[in-house]
């Protein structure tokens, strides 16, 4: 944890000193944003390619429901899906609802050997506030990079600003997600079950992603910075003709350096999850292996015992037991191959 | 069973605060009752595997091969080219811990390395090592660590400590299959030479004699001709018994634990009268006398060499489609990966109930049919005369079988039967059962005598669910449809919740079918009725 710390602290100078430093406002305004633009295309990619690189030998869904078989035996298409409809329907259930989290639940063994369930679904919770805030921020997000403002922007930025708190208002989806972020951080430092399986790069990702966080809610409660240039910044980015404005303050470079370094870093770390959920083959398979045939394009052939082999080492025992066999006679026993 | 109950105390016992023990240590204690044996030279031999040589998981020295970390690595790379799944699931895990709770040997034991992210992460942190850019620059930062000879008999011990149960799965929000992780690390423990006694040895008995116990055919037919006179002491009918029958229409295959074992025995009987009552044309095979798949925990490629024998059967025998027996991985592989290991069945036709007229067109490809689909149609359609009052001294639950629940959906079928053929029928609580129910603990190859204390500690969320419904609602019988649970249910309930039975699906539907010209004054256990 202490090394993740201090690597998002360190970032963290480097975009304040970038940012105080006018001099560098070129590299940290231009260069690092494409530099890790380019990483993540790259990187994204290469990891998708990566992955779908390697087949999919078997049929290997895991079914959470009542496969097709009899016609009068209800079948739960959405959990055991043969169609290709259904399994989109599953899958968007799990990347929308984290369906798989909601099952969610606490299994103990207390005092006299019971078994206790309660149902947990605070991670699910925790999960689903988080990334919804987080596409919603994103998507709020939208309005630096096109111009003219995307539709259904307004509409969308007044419904998060609905309770008009605060000049400028303050967002739900700010709160919710520095609370979100908070409460994932919590659970990993305090359940030493948690903590025994987490990676500096799981506090690495979580510190990074709240830095960005804080310092986006800062720069747009407390330390005001003109958004007109940082439109101009990012458009300037956006169309191949960038421009560096003056006096963006070392706050924003602070922001837009941690969100290159996510960006740069998102292919290379768990933040693919978001990508590799899509090709999980326990939920992106249909349960129809024994309706169609699944090809595994490696199969190779193996050796076997064959039915020659077998009757030829039991041919006479067989045929006292009365038990029908293919060489009649007593045929000369060949020396086991296998 | 004073001794028992002091050794239950102490297994309770279970803390489930991690000691705060470094991951990047590999450390394991081969603990007495917590690990099973290694696999016997003469098996090795048999299936010509790597490494040959009399070994056992206790010995300090494992006698690997020379270059055994290249052997490991190339193996790795391999994996990873050819499971997309392998890849994809070291890569994307986020560490949220949904999953950590949902194993039962890790509710069962508290060990931290049985939380399927750590079960993985052992994995992982290899991978990470020596084949992502970070792992290799930052090393312990990044969460990597060096393959070493501790870090090999930590995945022994722990990769040997999973049933493949699939629960995990169900709950990760990315779907992250700790049986396929458990399966890529025993595909790699193979390549030195590293598998259990309890998997190996039924796969070389099952590629010579057709069957994992080594029933040799005339052994076969006489245990089952001793059935069939068995159940002429029971309803005075003697039942016709087809083996190796050319021309018949199905094959039928059932695990081969059903031809000795207790209580799978009660089912065979089940399935004989069964068969004579509604006298389809079937047969059996002594050569693919074996339904179940111990190559499926050892190597994808072994699975497949076993279960050649079905099909080549069914074509030599020039039967019209297959029927399978109760069992659960099994079923695992008849329905995920039968067809594609061994198809296309193309010379067979697409099943149809010879007594109903019905399709199973869900099988229409692979060409078999669990028998569950197959006695559920039939009750459907009123083709079997029932009497469920004779199993009115069970109070009956049922036990979802992971393989058939998580990996095939086989869920309301068994429950279908059950409830035509028992008057009390009542279902354990809604988090232990269907896709979310609780493993054994023996399954994948780990029901081991020697195993024993890790078994009860993994079947005890089953049992517990048992207890419940026990207390609740006076269950004295268990039913499920897999030849391990009726193996290792047994003791683990007798264990744990004393006074109730095990029994397949099958039994009841034996004892409840009203024969032609029967006289029965007994259940198939030979109590009276």
């Amino acid at each position: 944890m202490i090394y993740a710390i201090l690597s998002v602290l360190f970032l963290v100078g480097v975009g304040w000193v970038g940012g105080a430093l006018g001099k560098l406002n070129l590299f940290f305004g231009v260069v690092v944003p494409y530099a890790a633009l380019a990483a993540f295309v790259f990187g994204f990619c290469y990891r998708i390619v990566g992955w779908a690189r390697s087949p999919v030998p078997f049929c290997i869904p895991t079914t959470c429901g009542q496969q097709r078989s009899l016609p009068w035996i209800r079948h739960d298409k959405l959990e055991s899906p043969t169609s290709n409809v259904w399994v989109i329907a599953r899958m968007a259930l799990e990347v929308l609802f984290f369906r798989s989290l909601w099952r969610n639940e606490r299994v103990e063994i207390k005092g006299g050997g019971k078994l206790i369930f309660s149902p947990k679904r605070y991670l699910w919770l925790g999960g689903l506030l988080f990334h919804w805030s987080l596409a919603m921020v994103l998507f709020r997000h939208l309005r630096f990079f096109t111009e003219p403002i995307f539709p259904g922007l307004a509409a969308i930025q007044g419904l998060d600003g609905f309770f008009e708190i605060g000049v400028p208002s303050l967002y739900m989806s700010d709160i919710l997600i520095l609370v979100a972020a908070t409460y994932l951080f919590l659970r990993r430092a305090y359940s030493p079950q948690l903590r025994l399986i987490s990676l500096p790069t799981d506090y690495f990702a979580l510190f990074l992603l709240g830095a960005i966080f804080l310092s986006g809610v800062l720069m747009r409660h407390f330390f005001k910075t003109d958004v007109e240039r940082v439109k101009e910044l990012i458009m300037g980015l956006v169309s191949f003709r960038p421009v560096v404005p003056a006096q963006l303050g070392a706050f924003f470079y602070v922001h837009l350096f941690l969100v290159s370094i996510l960006v740069a870093y998102f292919p290379f770390g768990k933040l693919m999850h978001a990508a590799g959920v899509f090709l999980s083959p326990t939920r992106n398979l249909k349960n129809d292996s024994r309706m169609r045939r699944y090809v595994n394009p490696w199969s190779y052939a193996v050796k076997v015992h064959t039915y020659e082999e077998y009757e030829d080492e039991f041919r006479e025992a067989m045929i006292e037991a009365g038990i029908p066999v293919e060489t009649e006679g007593k045929a000369e026993v060949k020396e086991m191959r296998s | 069973m004073a001794d028992d109950k002091l050794r239950q105390e102490e297994l309770l016992r279970i803390d489930y605060k991690p000691a705060a023990r470094d991951l990047a240590d590999p450390s394991v204690t081969f603990k007495k009752g917590t690990y099973s044996h290694g696999a016997p030279l003469k098996h090795q031999k048999y299936l010509g595997l790597p490494n040959q040589r009399e070994w056992q998981p206790t010995d300090a020295d494992w006698k690997l091969p020379q270059n055994w970390k290249e052997i490991i690595l190339e193996g790795m790379e391999k994996l990873l080219k050819r499971h997309r799944s392998f890849r994809l699931y070291l890569d994307i895990c986020v560490r949220c811990g949904a999953c950590a709770d949902k194993c039962h040997y890790f509710i069962g034991s508290g060990d931290p390395r049985n939380m399927p992210v750590l079960r993985a992460e052992l994995l992982r942190s290899v991978y990470r090592r020596y084949f992502t850019t970070a792992g290799k620059i930052l090393g312990r930062l990044a969460g990597a660590r060096d393959l070493t000879e501790e870090v090999l008999k930590e995945w022994f011990y722990y990769f040997f400590q999973c049933t493949e149960c699939r629960r995990c799965s169900v709950y990760c929000p990315y779907g992250i299959d700790t049986a396929e992780i458990t399966m890529m690390a025993r595909e790699l423990l193979n390549l030195v030479g590293c598998n259990l006694q309890w998997i190996v040895e039924p796969g070389s008995n099952c590629f010579r004699t057709g069957n994992h116990l080594g029933i040799p055919p005339h052994a076969m037919k006489e245990t089952l001709e001793f059935a069939v006179d068995e159940l002429k002491g029971i309803t005075g009918l003697t039942v016709n018994l087809p083996i190796n029958k050319k021309g018949a229409e199905i094959l039928f295959v059932a695990p081969s634990a059903d031809f000795f074992a207790n209580p799978h025995w009660f089912t065979l009987l089940g399935y004989l009268a069964l068969f004579h009552e509604i006298g389809i044309d079937y047969t059996w095979s002594t050569y693919a006398s074996e339904g179940g798949n111990f190559g499926l925990f050892h190597s994808s490629e072994l699975a497949k060499r076993l279960n050649a024998k079905i099909y080549a059967e069914a074509r030599r025998l020039g039967v019209k489609w297959v029927l399978g027996g109760e069992c659960g991985h099994m079923w695992r592989v008849l329905h995920q990966y039968m067809d594609t290991l061994n198809g296309p069945a193309d010379f067979l036709e697409e099943p149809v109930s010879p007594v109903t007229g019905t399709k199973f067109e869900n099988a229409r490809s692979t060409k078999m049919v669990h028998i569950s689909e197959f006695t559920c149609d039939l009750i459907k359609n009123g083709k079997l005369n029932l009497d469920p009052s004779r199993n009115d001294k069970w109070k009956v639950t049922f036990h979802d079988s992971c393989n058939p629940a998580r990996a095939m959906g086989l869920l309301e079928e068994p429950r279908f039967i059950l409830k035509n053929v028992c008057n009390h029928f009542h279902e354990m609580p809604e988090n232990t059962i269907k896709e979310k129910t609780f493993c054994c603990g023996s399954g994948a190859g780990l029901g081991a005598d020697e195993n024993m204390e890790m078994r009860l500690r993994g079947g005890l969320p089953r049992a517990h669910a048992v207890k419940h419904v026990k207390e609740k609602h006076g269950v004295n019988i268990l039913a499920c449809m897999c030849a391990i649970d009726k193996a290792s249910l047994t003791p683990l309930l007798e264990y744990w919740v004393p006074g109730v039975e095990v029994a397949g699906v099958h039994e009841f539907v034996g004892n409840a079918l009203v024969m032609k010209g029967e006289a029965r004054t007994t259940d198939l256990r030979g109590e009276p009725l």
